[in-house]
């Protein structure tokens, strides 16, 4: 049974939709930088869900006040990294608040295979499960293509 | 989630030319008041002083850009224009408060998205050893996407002698953005006549790219005199008549001596005068002062200066001009 149709990770906003195109992701960075949020490049190449620290690309942005900018960061984030996940996040540095208020994915692999379900039996009749991501089989920056 | 229409350009109609009824009527006045850049232009009259040239220059583009956004409401093509800048001028002739300005017209006329200017130099661009330059340059013009850059003295960038100098990559990269990223940067180089035609010399790809090149002249006596008192005035200070002709007589003795610099040696030597004035108004004890004292520079003040008794600019420690 598929649940996920097209077989894409789907983790922060907009993922069920097609990707963004630039422009889209031009107005999803003025509303952050409008909202004063610092805006944060990270790319990794295993996407579990459980993987919540992606590497960073460079620092986060705070000085940055334009989104033309930012996406020049982001392509050159495109370049550097073909084939891995990127992903924009958006940071609410506010005294008290002090997380991410905005994350989405803007650039994914070609083929993504997906995860699996492993199955581990314990004692007795119980079973562990786990999801394991296919693509995790090889080795890292080999894992969608170089 | 924005629409992917709304965000993109309509596709200019190639037979906007022919289908378009030539009588279209298109309100040019209507566009120039909805932009409110006239009062800029009005604000750069009354606070810039002279300058004619660089005025006239202003008004034609204002008037381009302008010209162009009617043309685009018809289906008309209407190429980006390229608004790189170049001033060329002898110091304190105003090159920096004239690219504040042209942030704010652009702003208005739609052309750049935040009227602010990123002010750099050669330091802020040029790296210290191999690599270093690239990432420099490129935060640079991050932090200026959407705005103006201001090149102060950018014929530094290019050190002919030295073949090894990183400033060449640097130039390289600007130039890369200056043409890929039109639409969101304006940069503007700003230096010395001579050395800037010597920069272009070395580096035709940067003269060919730049539309503008403006060159600001020097001010006379009479407009650095009304410079003078408008910074007085903005300092909340004034002349009296007497301190006022002793200036005018100060400004045409300190234009003949070495390092003047127009407006700034205007502004110097007002900073000096104030610091006179204070120090004369304390070598009173007793006295009673009263507002009008504290807001007027009497003669005495500016005749005080060395430019009338010896003849040297007071910027000079007074040991060299002893020797």
């Amino acid at each position: 049974m598929m649940t996920n149709i097209g077989n894409r990770v789907t983790q922060g906003q907009f993922s069920f939709l097609p990707d963004l195109t630039d422009a889209q992701i031009t107005a999803q960075l003025k509303y952050a930088l409008n909202n004063n949020w610092a805006i944060g490049i990270e790319y990794t190449d295993d996407a579990h869900p459980r993987n919540t620290y992606w590497e960073m690309f460079g620092n986060p942005m705070f000085d940055l006040k334009d989104p033309a900018g930012i996406l020049m960061e982001i392509n050159n984030c495109r370049k550097t990294f073909p084939h891995h996940y990127i992903r924009v996040t958006a940071f609410d540095s506010t005294r008290g608040v002090e997380s991410p208020t905005m994350s989405y994915i803007v650039n994914r692999p070609k083929v993504e295979p997906g995860f699996g379900l492993v199955r581990q039996e314990v004692e007795g009749r119980s079973i562990r499960y786990t999801v394991h991501s296919y693509a995790t089989d090889k080795p890292e920056g080999e894992r969608y293509g170089k | 989630m924005t629409e992917p229409a709304a965000e993109q350009d309509p596709k200019p109609d190639v037979n906007a030319l022919h289908n378009v009824p030539d009588a279209t009527p298109v309100d040019l006045e209507a566009a120039f008041r909805d932009s409110h850049v006239q009062e800029v232009l009005d604000k750069l009259d009354r606070e810039l002083i002279g300058l004619k040239p660089v005025k006239t220059r202003i008004r034609e583009i204002a008037a381009l850009l302008l010209v162009d956004r009617l043309r685009k409401g018809l289906g008309l093509t209407s190429g980006a224009p390229s608004l790189h800048m170049c001033f060329t001028g002898n110091p304190g002739t105003g090159k920096t408060t004239v690219a504040l300005r042209m942030a704010e017209i652009l702003h208005r006329l739609g052309y750049i998205r935040r009227a602010e200017v990123v002010s750099v130099t050669r330091d802020d661009l040029v790296g210290q050893y191999i690599g270093h330059t690239a990432p420099k340059t490129k935060e640079v013009l991050k932090k200026a996407m959407g705005g103006v850059l201001f090149i102060d003295e950018a014929y530094y960038l290019y050190k002919p002698e030295n073949e090894r100098d990183y400033g060449a990559e640097s130039i390289e990269i600007l130039l890369q953005v200056m043409e890929n990223n039109r639409d969101d940067l304006v940069v503007i180089l700003a230096g010395y006549k001579d050395r800037m035609d010597k920069f272009f010399q070395s580096n035709p790809g940067m003269s060919s790219r730049i539309a503008h090149h403006i060159d600001f002249p020097d001010y006379g006596p009479g407009e650095l005199l009304s410079i003078a008192k408008l910074m007085l005035e903005e300092q909340q200070y004034r002349f009296s008549p007497e301190a006022e002709q002793a200036f005018a007589d100060y400004i045409v003795k300190r234009m003949k001596m070495p390092h003047f610099a127009n407006a700034r040696s205007a502004r110097n030597a007002l900073d000096r005068a104030r610091l006179r004035q204070a120090n004369r108004l304390f070598a009173k004890p007793g006295a009673k002062l009263t507002k009008k004292d504290l807001v007027t520079i009497e003669p005495e003040d500016i005749l005080a200066s060395r430019v009338f008794s010896d003849g040297v600019p007071d910027t000079e420690a007074p040991k060299a001009a002893t020797l």
